[in-house]
């Protein structure tokens, strides 16, 4: 693991907030424009400082594999914003063609190598790709990353035995949101409700479970490095359980055509009346935070960190007016890629 | 009667068979989460209980719940979902009497939403109900209206067999009149939606809204349609609709499924088999492009069955020669 320098500590704030403002911009357009993003939108609003901490362990041969709440990671990977903007809105030219929409953005060219919209089908699927490459030799590493209600299906826990089992080069990250929708995590988890960290469900797989605080970049790179190191020197998986609160609703409310699509209350307010639980995680916000933490220790400069502000708003202003100009697909396009 | 939402006709049949049958159980994710909840008030927790996100345990312990006297109906939100527990689905749950010669019963229903069609993409749009009918031992029902979505749903927790019911997103808001108090509807009888003399249109779910609608048009230009709505698709009320085609010789199906494998290709080799004789032009079936669901809207709608790709439909099987001629 690399020592996080100045610039790095920078650059690890820059993608943190290049991907806060391009999931404003998400929300944003359900309202500037109704009617351009239609289907599901699943934000990560919260999870920045995880994904950014997590990927900046990442080396360029390296690969992950997410869920639907898929934003953040290509953003920290370079991937074109304008592209990923052009997707979700459906467009022509959009990341995927227009083809999977805000739930599939996959950019396998830098390592990317896909989502899934079923919950917990992305872990198999990581764990395939850290087999291939044990085999292949090149000291590449996986980055499978699922949420805590994913670590209740069979597919969990059937991957982390078999990656054990044969030391695969693989780091599973459950971000922790405390909710799988509407429920909280200590009425469908049996570690949480007995108040014991769910990154003990490693022991059952005989591989380390470490907890992080997700809300803090520089936990979660020492966390994730450690477990990288391990994966890159053959000793295999780890379960990394980072903890997060995301800011946003599960999910965007899908009606009917005709009724405008919208962001409903958090649901720690709307299901469960506690706007103190909300309140307090909103108060945690690990963007601030971070902001105010690399500007007290004199990493960057206030008048910086307004500049970096500024400029990811900029980015991503470019991204939706990218995306609100671009065409349409084709409709006959659409059986194109059915078969190879 | 009274008109409420497709949605809310469904929770009604619910929660009057919960009412009626203290051996119903209703289970599943995301539901019962808050002590709001009016299933959990009205019945309590051991019998509305919300579930991890586990549809292999889910629906395998809907079979063990059944194996042991009760009648659970598992909420699964959306078809594809059961998927991940195809074994339970398929393997066991259907084929347990069949196995056990008749000693134990697996009544139980698995709700699901399907083929919702606003840019959910590939993975949560899938019209799967096709899936199912091959399947002996599971009983499949696909309501169009308000008032079935209520009475099928009231014969699916009091059938002996495992129910797949599969009710469509875009109908969820759909009011419609149901009727008060108990109402079932029986299982293989279909509904004939409109009479017509000219053609048969046979359409499944959310794809009868679309028929009657070409249907509306079709009279426009003299053609008069017969609307026909399966309801179930096992048993599937063959009869009903061979009948029609005995009267208008014209046969169109509409599924919103892709057409392999499908429902509407099941029908149409049934009628095939058994009212060929009647037929006086080739089956024409509107179905799904080959495809899975693209995000963009206009590739969506490309792929699926249109009310302009129906009533093209019908004008083709009208236009053209009589079979064998
Ligand atoms: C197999 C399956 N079951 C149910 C769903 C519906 N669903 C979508 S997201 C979600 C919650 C998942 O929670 P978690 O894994 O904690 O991830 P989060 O959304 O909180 O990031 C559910 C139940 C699904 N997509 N797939």
């Amino acid at each position: 693991m690399k020592e996080l320098d100045n610039d790095r500590l920078v650059w690890m704030f820059t993608q943190m907030a290049r991907i806060r403002e391009f999931e404003e911009r998400v929300k944003g357009t359900f309202e500037e424009h109704p009617g351009v993003i239609r289907g599901h939108t699943h934000l990560a609003d919260g999870a920045e400082a995880s994904i950014v901490g997590s990927l900046a362990t990442m080396e360029p041969n390296d690969q992950l594999m997410t869920t639907y709440r898929c934003h953040g990671y290509p953003i920290v990977l370079g991937t074109d914003t304008k592209a990923m903007m052009a997707e979700i809105y459906g467009k022509k030219t959009g990341l995927c063609g227009g083809y999977g929409g805000s739930m599939h953005l996959t950019d396998v060219e830098r390592g990317f190598l896909g989502t899934s919209g079923i919950v917990a089908q992305g872990i198999p699927q990581a764990t395939g790709a850290a087999y291939a490459a044990q085999i292949r030799k090149q000291g590449q590493v996986v980055l499978c990353f699922f949420g805590d209600g994913a670590s209740k299906q069979g597919a969990f826990s059937e991957s982390l035995n078999v990656a054990s089992l044969w030391k695969l080069p693989i780091v599973f990250i459950m971000e922790n949101n405390n909710y799988n929708v509407v429920t909280r995590s200590e009425q469908e988890d049996a570690n949480a409700a007995a108040g014991e960290p769910l990154a003990v469900k490693a022991k059952a797989f005989s591989m380390p479970g470490v907890t992080v605080d997700g809300g803090d970049p520089v936990a979660v790179y020492e966390t994730v490095g450690a477990a990288v190191d391990r994966a890159r020197s053959g000793e295999g998986p780890t379960l990394v359980e980072s903890k997060v609160y995301r800011l946003s609703a599960h999910g965007n409310i899908i009606v009917p055509p005709g009724i405008p699509l919208h962001f409903p209350e958090h649901e720690a307010i709307e299901v469960f009346g506690n706007p103190e639980e909300y309140e307090a995680a909103k108060r945690g916000d690990p963007v601030p935070r971070f902001r105010g933490k690399l500007v007290q220790d004199g990493v960057m400069s206030a008048e910086q960190a307004d500049e970096i502000m500024q400029s990811a708003k900029d980015e991503m202003q470019a991204a939706v007016d990218f995306g609100i100009e671009s065409p349409l697909p084709e409709p006959a396009e659409a059986t194109k890629y059915v078969y190879a | 009667m009274t008109e409420i939402p497709y949605i809310a006709a469904i929770e009604m049949a619910i929660h009057g068979e919960m009412e009626r049958d203290d051996s119903v159980l209703y289970f599943g994710q995301n539901i019962a989460t808050s002590e709001n909840d009016k299933f959990l008030q009205a019945f309590g927790p051991d019998r509305v209980r919300v579930t991890p996100i586990s549809e292999t345990a889910e629906i395998g312990m809907a079979v063990g719940a059944a194996l042991a006297g009760y009648r659970p109906v598992v909420e699964l939100y959306m078809a594809e979902f059961m998927l991940v527990a195809m074994n339970q689905v398929v393997n066991e749950a259907p084929r347990f009497r069949y196995m056990t010669g008749g000693q134990v019963n697996v009544p139980l229903v698995l709700k699901a939403g399907y083929g919702f069609t606003a840019g959910w993409a590939g993975q949560h749009t899938g019209t799967i109900y096709g899936m199912f009918m091959g399947v002996p031992g599971l009983r499949v029902a696909i309501p169009s209206t308000a008032a079935d979505a209520k009475g099928l749903m009231a014969t699916a927790i009091r059938d002996d067999n495992p129910v797949a019911y599969f009710h469509h997103y875009l109908l969820t808001l759909e009011p419609g009149e149901v009727p008060d108090g108990e109402h079932l509807v029986p299982f293989g009888e279909a509904a004939v939606r409109r009479e017509g003399g000219d053609v048969t249109i046979v359409a499944l779910g959310y794809m009868v809204g679309l028929a009657m609608n070409a249907a509306e048009r079709l009279a426009g230009e003299g053609i008069q349609a017969e609307v026909i709505d399966p309801r179930t698709l096992n048993p599937l009320d063959m009869k009903t609709i061979i009948e029609s085609v005995e009267k208008t010789g014209h046969l169109v199906l509409v599924d919103q499924a892709t057409r392999h494998g499908s429902a509407s290709a099941v029908i149409a080799g049934e009628v095939a088999d058994e009212g060929f004789s009647s037929l006086r032009a080739p089956i024409k079936q509107v179905t799904a492009l080959e495809s899975t669901i693209p995000y963009s809207q206009p590739m969506e709608e490309y792929i699926l069955p249109s009310e302009d790709k129906i009533v093209g439909a019908v004008q083709q099987v009208l236009g053209q020669a009589p079979v064998g001629a």
